[in-house]
């Protein structure tokens, strides 16, 4: 497959780009597009029109791909100067080489940009028809816009308001830094308030006019009492801000140790006297804070402007220093599930900060976790790892992610999921994925219904829990898999880029595996009517898929290389269902076309 | 800095042990780090006068920089109960401002903490646990620094 081979290496010098904004300009990305060049824009005589075009194409198609990668590189989107001609054709063809295995290592997405009728275009639908399918910019229902910043591009960020500010309040970039970490930020508030008074703002950040004449220094005063530490010596070196309460130097420094160590505080830490809400201001901080705190305390300033503003969160993974920027507000959440994709390659959802949970609302989420937590001990034996043969009794123990089981005893095929026979599933999958709701004959029973209800949540907890555990089982087996790989390349002489369809496929079942878990959670929570069956459709659709191409990794390693376009088209076909699956759902919550038996609020 | 709580607590005792706001009284301080305080609560139905309750007092190597964690101790002999009182659970863990990170001041101390928590019953007038007290109480298991409380009615 030289075209994949050509494409990764295409796409090389652009994933060496040291971490930096990556854009997701779709509006822009479909004016240019659509107003402007075709697609064989590679050429463009004039250098700067074909910079941005090129930006703007490879942007759409970083959208189509909806994983962020190939990264777009600063220089593509900003106005400095490309480096050579070569760099813009790689980037370009890199981004139009769009089959699937090109880039799969970390965007399936990328399968479905070839497919027809998936692409769900909001408006001017008829702007894109002469163009080749690859240059579509798909965004779909349930994807959402963000740009990820690295620690330097926050800092630049602040630097850039931080000179903005100054100009119009002419104050000096060091004093304005102060006034914006004081209003949390709020720019348009702070320029307002100072406008109208302009002494006042200044003096409640510690910049007033006293403060220049009057500089915080430490005091020693006779006859005073340190009412923290009771210490009473002569020539006890001590300090107050305005507001008059006064201590020692020593309980000021363990004060702000405690505060900046242990509560992590740093822009709005207040007077240590009771009930005194005065905000310590930045110069008696410098006074104050010892030298080995002043490294964590400027982190934690920095870190304040990411919580300070509302279109801004740090990614939540272990150890990652990236913040997404992303223009969900708590509000949208009843009608939109923001999955944003952190450069470390964590998803993460941009409302509530945990994994990705498409297609389950935050409130549902939230529900769903408490009442997993609540009947975590009712519901334990479902995650048993072991169960008997319908047929002959025996043990069996679920090793791999697949629910087709086989005994290995009697040969008997079954389901893991519902223990039915596995020749029945071709047809009547149904059985597997929908809680039939029994005649409600019984339902005047107190005691029955509540066992109905114990036995509805159970069905979908199970299937929630049976992915989870099924993504770790095909974890493993991929782990084993690795080794396989390595063997087939020095057997079959496949090089390494052709091995890696095993790797699309083990990361194509892990995140196929989290929606589906998700939507069982979400099915739960939905109440039963005609909209419910195209849901389950789609779950149905995407669980086959899934535990056909889970299936393939129990095959021996001989067996692998024979198996490639079969486990590839397995691949982008379980990537497909799932998008399918996340648009139709996205689309519909969306219009509040869902109805739910509880209150997404 | 285990010489900052230590001196302070000191001067606290001589102070605590000289003389104290009525309905207030020390019942030990062996060590700096537990101390038990005795409470009783004048002119309010809900507490008879008979009654007292017992307020438990540990200290960090912090305090006063960092909040004491007190709450109340139920006894058989003498008989000290866990009174009643929309924001004390039921085992004794207090949901007052005034005891976490962001309350706390360290110009408080034990005597100040007592006769917030004695007004702060004295003006009760709802005889009742918080919302959802069994389950709280049942599936607690943080220490109370740790519990993030919501203080939604600042004014029981
Ligand atoms: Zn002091
Ligand atoms: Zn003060
Ligand atoms: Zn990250
Ligand atoms: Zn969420
Ligand atoms: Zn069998
Ligand atoms: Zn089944």
């Amino acid at each position: 497959m030289p075209a994949a081979f050509v494409g990764d290496e295409a796409a090389e010098p652009v994933t060496k780009t040291p971490p930096s904004t990556r854009k997701r300009k779709l509006v822009d990305s479909i004016t240019t597009s659509a107003t402007s060049q075709p697609p064989a824009t590679i050429e463009l005589p004039k250098r700067k029109a074909s910079k941005t075009t090129t930006a703007s194409v490879h942007d759409a198609n970083a959208d189509a791909e909806q994983a962020a990668l190939p990264a777009t590189p600063q220089t593509l989107s900003s106005d400095k100067p490309m480096d050579s001609d070569d760099d813009l054709n790689s980037v370009a063809s890199s981004g139009m080489l769009g089959e699937a295995m090109d880039d799969s290592s970390v965007d399936f997405d990328a399968a479905d940009s070839d497919d027809d009728g998936l692409e769900d275009f909001q408006d001017d639908e008829s702007a894109f028809e002469s163009q080749p399918k690859d240059l579509r910019p798909a965004k779909k229902a349930f994807e959402v816009d963000f740009n990820v910043y690295s620690p330097g591009d926050i800092q630049h960020q602040q630097d850039r308001q931080v000179e903005e500010v100054a100009t119009l309040l002419e104050q000096p970039a060091e004093q304005t830094a102060i006034l914006l970490r004081f209003m949390s930020w709020n720019k348009e508030r702070l320029i307002e308030q100072y406008m109208d008074n302009q002494e006042e703002v200044l003096d409640k950040a510690g910049l007033g006019a006293n403060m220049s004449s009057n500089p915080p220094r430490l005091e020693a005063i006779d006859g005073f009492t340190c009412d923290i530490c009771c210490e009473d010596e002569p020539g006890l070196q001590s300090f107050a801000m305005n507001c008059g309460h006064r201590f020692c130097v020593d309980c000021y420094r363990q004060y702000l140790g405690q505060k900046i160590r242990e509560e992590g505080e740093a822009a709005r830490i207040k007077c240590p006297g009771d009930g005194c809400n005065k905000v310590m201001d930045a110069k008696s901080l410098d006074l104050l804070v010892t030298s080995d705190l002043t490294d964590r305390y400027h982190e934690l300033l920095m870190r304040t402007y990411v919580d300070d503003k509302e279109n801004l969160k740090w990614c939540p993974a272990p150890n990652c220093v990236y913040a997404v920027e992303c223009g969900v507000k708590r509000r949208d959440l009843t009608r939109t599930v923001p999955t944003v994709n952190c450069d470390c390659k964590h998803a993460f959802c941009f409302g509530c900060t945990l994994a990705d949970h498409q297609p389950c609302p935050c409130a549902l989420v939230r529900k769903w976790l408490k009442k997993c937590e609540d009947d975590s001990e009712t519901a334990n034996w479902i995650s048993a790892n072991t169960k008997e043969c319908p047929k002959c009794g025996s043990t069996i123990e679920k090793n791999g992610g697949c629910n087709h089981m086989t005994c290995r005893k009697c040969r008997h095929e079954f389901c893991w999921m519902c223990m039915g026979l596995w020749s029945e599933h071709g047809t009547s999958w149904y059985n597997c994925n929908r809680f039939e709701e029994k005649s409600g004959t019984d339902a005047r029973d107190a005691q029955a219904s509540s066992r109905k209800s114990l036995e509805r949540y159970l069905h979908y907890y199970n299937r929630y829990a049976n992915h989870e555990q099924s993504a770790k089982l095909d974890k493993d087996i991929f782990h084993k898999t690795e080794k396989k790989m390595q063997l087939l390349q020095s057997s079959s002489g496949m090089s390494w880029i052709e091995v890696q369809f095993l790797e699309a496929a083990s990361q194509a079942l892990q995140q196929c595996r989290q929606t589906l878990k998700w939507t069982y959670a979400f099915a739960y929570y939905l109440a039963r009517n005609n909209q419910t069956e195209i849901f389950e459709d789609n779950q149905k659709d995407l669980e086959m898929a899934v535990e056909n191409l889970s299936e393939m990794f129990e095959k021996n390693t001989d067996q692998l290389a024979g198996l490639k376009v079969d486990m590839m088209d397995k691949t982008s076909y379980c990537m497909r269902r799932r998008v399918i699956l996340l648009d139709d759902t996205a689309q519909r919550l969306k219009e509040e076309g869902w109805t739910f038996n509880v209150d997404l609020k | 800095m285990a010489g900052m709580s230590s001196k302070r607590l000191q001067k606290e005792l001589v102070k605590i042990q000289g003389t104290l706001p009525p309905g207030i009284s020390l019942v030990s301080a062996d060590n700096l780090r537990e101390w038990l305080m005795d409470l009783s609560i004048p002119d309010n139905p809900i507490y008879p006068p008979t009654d007292t309750y017992r307020l438990r007092f540990l200290f960090s190597q912090s305090y006063p920089i960092e909040a004491p964690e007190v709450t109340f101790l139920p006894l058989q002999s003498p008989e000290r109960k866990i009174p009643l009182h929309p924001h004390i659970y039921t085992n004794g863990i207090i949901c007052l401002d005034l005891l976490d990170a962001q309350g706390w001041s360290p110009v408080h101390n034990v005597e100040s903490i007592c006769i917030s928590i004695q007004s702060m019953l004295a003006g009760n007038t709802k005889a009742e646990r918080p919302p959802g007290d069994a389950e709280f109480v049942r599936s607690n298991r943080s220490r109370p620094r740790d519990i993030n409380f919501l203080y939604h009615d600042p004014s029981v």
